[in-house]
């Protein structure tokens, strides 16, 4: 297997992803799944512009990625797998198998409560989390390589405005 | 060129600190800080600097972006909020070589001086080494 991080980050491809992850895992692909950019041309280039030459960048709806997965999954290349929101990504863990899940950044809503600087989230949103742990898949925040990962239990118990 | 700062003409936008920093240094080193909006996406989300950006660009009519970094949120973000909005220049890569020119180019317009200053800014770095 040689997505080497499976990520959930709002703001999909950017400095930390391609930069922060991309140099110390030696990423030669990055997969994006969202239907929104999946279907724009235009985001899709704007994307590009933003890797580096040497990293591949591939575009797939989460429908479509359930089934491309295990494509990438048997590149020589590491890759990253990347989601802008949690029901994308609980998709790929219950009907791709994705088994380990990188909470990147979650940023602010209104109806989302603080959990980290880098990690806001609704109920809702901390209800798919857990149902990804009971599926098999373990669930982290961690935003940059060099932070420390923090479990989803800690997660859900930390109050960033309390700390 | 006038000696009083008129109103901003361009958006400078980082992460963490970075446009703050770099507003700050270029108010000391001129005194033409006031030229230059600092824009932070601490804590936002990518369609959050994209709206905060399209706000900051149409409320006052502002048509040039500096960013940091040609991958970044902020890069990305600007490029969306910019799309549709006619004559307009990005520049990412941004560094302070490149605003203090920028902030002297008022007898152009505000796109104009942002690409004279792109050229004045990616020859303003220079390697300097030692020897053993």
């Amino acid at each position: 297997m040689t997505l080497v991080l499976n990520r959930i980050d709002d703001r999909l491809i950017h400095g930390q992803v391609v930069v922060g992850w991309g140099q110390p895992f030696d990423i030669g692909f990055i997969v994006l799944v969202n239907d929104e950019v999946a279907d724009s041309e235009w985001e899709q280039e704007l994307y590009r512009m933003g890797t580096p030459p040497e990293m591949d960048l591939f575009f797939h709806s989460v429908d479509a990625a359930v089934s491309a997965l295990a494509r990438y999954r048997e590149d020589p290349r590491n890759g990253i797998l990347l989601t802008g929101d949690v029901t994308a990504m609980r998709r790929l863990v219950t009907d791709a198998g994705v088994r380990e899940v990188n909470i990147g950044g979650i940023h602010h809503r209104p109806d989302r409560r603080q959990r980290l600087r880098y990690v806001f989230l609704s109920p809702v949103e901390e209800e798919v989390l857990k149902a990804m742990e009971r599926e098999g898949a373990i669930v982290t925040a961690r935003d940059v390589p060099a932070a420390n990962a923090v479990d989803l239990k800690s997660l859900l118990e930390t109050e960033e405005a309390a700390r | 060129m006038s000696d009083a700062p008129a109103a901003p003409r361009a958006i400078v936008a980082g992460h963490g600190g970075f446009a703050d920093g770099l507003v700050s240094a270029v108010q000391l080193i001129t005194g033409r800080g006031d030229l230059l909006v600092p824009f932070s996406a601490k804590g936002l989300s990518g369609v959050d600097i994209e709206g905060s950006l399209r706000r900051l660009a149409s409320d006052r009519g502002l048509r040039v972006v500096f960013t940091d970094l040609q991958a970044g949120s902020c890069t990305m973000a600007a490029r969306k909020a910019l799309r549709g909005m006619g004559d307009h220049v990005l520049v990412a890569g941004v560094n302070l070589p490149m605003l203090i020119d920028f902030v002297f180019g008022d007898q152009l317009s505000a796109t104009d001086a942002a690409r004279h200053a792109f050229e004045r800014g990616r020859t303003a770095m220079s390697l300097i080494e030692g020897k053993p």
